[in-house]
């Protein structure tokens, strides 16, 4: 590779982009030999309101709960401490939930990094790669006694987010222009995120759903992930979790395990 | 996620409208215009998308851009590749945008003489370079390697720059020029961009065009743009959230009379209208090309 003798132009330009009170670069000028600090802060201005624009895009119902003033400003800190790494802009904002989990000004709204969470994880169910989901149909094909020993392939839009709050009822709430009476914020919920078609879906997982499914994501046999959720939630309904999970699309492939 | 976007020929998308569209006018594609779009059913005109919105691996975005692209041609236009950056090129984006390529084999592919990525950050802006023989050099290098990846000539688009650079030697339509007949890319005149930055430099717009190879000249970008001021001056910020203005409308007739009619984009990229509104914008730009056809077949 040739020698970069003109590389400094962009180790120059780029640093005070996203830092508002550092200098403005001594190589570029403004019009007629001018000063260069309102048309650089062009620059400025485009990257941070970008940014924030494209983390308002992926996190609408955090800007809902929070209101556009208080999103946009916390927003502006994250945008400045972690810029994105990738060019595609649907893969920014991955940090951005622990970011509200530790931001001073939220605190009182302490669901609200799990709500991001679920937004997160909607958007990469929305460009996950496709795949046909499994009918329901598809476990009957079995014969009873090789059921146990199935080990499942997830959809890859297929997602669990669990939470100590009521975030499954918050973000449906805030989506899309969602209404809610009063949400009792501290009741626990799992979400499950599944693209059984075109669109990203978003429910509520019933009691032991996710330990069962996150279990079966991660290659247990169905006897190991249902023996798992029972000892999580001794009330743990298998079937309807089963006929849940087919229902939401959230597999592409069946195998037995001992095969 | 790189992994899982393969160069694939998808055998769903028949090849119709491989060629160029002529002198016909697009619209930018928004995925709210699209349920509109085809309610109408195939119609004249293109569509261009921002490459990187369709790099992920699947969903919605590709149906989009599948079902469009069975009656339409395309204009795949790249946002992020840093061409005009001094670091070299993202192999695995370049291997995201070859793959859209060969999926899509859209009409038209551009990118930007701009860059948007230093070391490990994004900025999601297409910042300016200086004009150098030595940046000349690496931008030729790129466009050279972007070139041989997609196997197929690219559009460079002209920048709207805010700032100019103390160690630049010499003047952007020279850069342009020389890239292009180095490198054999087309070029994508983007006439806003041409009035934006002429208004922030303080220089004839009209003289610009002049200068400009209008001969490669393979598309062309019509935008709004919205004007910043105060007492000590004006800046005009290149913001793709209005309609064209009427001296950009101006300077477009200028070059469709000197240059011939070229596939013409509208651009409108926030403050997004109703689809009726952005069609019309099209349409006036395609009664301007009309008319130049028009006139062609006469003068033969």
């Amino acid at each position: 590779m040739q020698p970069e003798p003109h590389a400094s132009y962009a180790a120059a330009f780029a640093p005070a982009l996203l830092d508002p009170v550092s200098e403005v670069p001594g190589i570029v000028t403004g019009p007629r030999g001018k000063s260069a600090i309102k048309c650089y802060n062009v620059y400025r201005n485009n990257v941070t309101v970008s940014l924030i624009d494209a983390l308002a895009a992926i996190y609408p119902a955090v800007q809902r709960l929070t209101g556009a003033d208080f999103f946009r400003a916390m927003a502006r800190f994250h945008v400045r401490e972690t810029p994105p790494t990738s060019p595609l802009l649907f893969d920014y904002g991955r940090d951005f939930p622990d970011f509200i989990a530790r931001y001073e000004h939220a605190r009182s709204l302490p669901w609200l990094a799990d709500v991001a969470r679920i937004e997160r994880a909607w958007l990469d169910a929305y460009h996950a790669a496709d795949a046909e989901p499994l009918p329901p149909s598809a476990l009957a094909t079995f014969a009873p006694d090789r059921l146990a020993s199935l080990v499942f392939t997830v959809h890859p839009a297929t997602r669990v987010v669990r939470s100590q709050f009521a975030a499954v009822t918050i973000f449906a709430a805030n989506r899309a222009g969602g209404t809610a009476g009063r949400i009792d914020g501290s009741v626990p919920e799992d979400a499950l995120i599944t693209r059984p078609d075109a669109d990203v879906v978003v429910q509520l997982l019933p009691p032991g759903g996710a330990v069962f499914l996150a279990c079966l994501m991660s290659g247990c046999m169905f006897a190991e992930a249902a023996a798992a959720a029972l000892e999580d939630t001794p009330g743990f309904d298998l079937a309807t979790n089963i006929a849940g999970l087919f229902e939401a699309g959230a597999f592409t492939s069946l195998t037995p395990g001992d095969a | 996620m790189d992994a899982a976007i393969k160069p694939r020929t998808s055998a769903a998308i028949p090849l119709r409208f491989s060629f160029s569209p002529g002198g016909v006018a697009g619209t930018s594609f928004k995925p709210g215009h699209f349920a509109k779009i085809l309610d109408e059913g195939p119609q004249r005109g293109f569509f261009e998308v921002h490459a990187e919105n369709y790099m992920g691996a699947g969903g919605p975005p590709h149906r989009m851009l599948e079902r469009l692209r069975r009656d339409h041609p395309l204009s795949l236009h790249g946002v992020c590749m840093s061409i005009g950056g001094p670091a070299p090129l993202d192999r695995a984006h370049l291997a995201r945008f070859r793959g859209l390529v060969a999926r899509y084999q859209p009409a038209l592919v551009s990118e930007h003489l701009a860059w948007s990525t230093h070391e490990t950050s994004f900025f999601n802006d297409l910042l300016p370079l200086p004009y150098t023989r030595a940046t000349l050099a690496r931008v030729c290098d790129h466009i050279d390697e972007v070139q041989e990846a997609i196997r197929r000539p690219i559009l460079l688009e002209n920048p709207s720059t805010y700032v100019a650079f103390r160690n630049s030697t010499m003047c952007e339509t020279d850069f342009i020029r020389n890239v292009a007949e180095r490198t054999g890319c087309g070029l994508l005149l983007d006439v806003n961009n041409v009035f934006v930055s002429a208004a922030n430099h303080g220089y004839s717009a009209l003289q610009y065009l002049a200068d400009f190879p209008l001969e490669r000249v393979g598309e062309i970008h019509l935008a709004g743009h919205t004007e910043q001021g105060d007492d000590e001056g004006t800046l005009l910020i290149d913001s793709h959230d209005g309609p064209v203005a009427d001296a950009v409308w101006k300077l477009f007739e200028i070059v469709i009379a000197r240059r011939g009619p070229v596939p013409t984009l509208i651009e409108w990229d926030s403050n997004i209208p109703d689809w009726p509104v952005l069609k019309a914008e099209a349409a006036a730009a395609q009664v301007i090309l009309d008319h130049h056809i028009r006139g062609m077949r006469h003068a033969a």
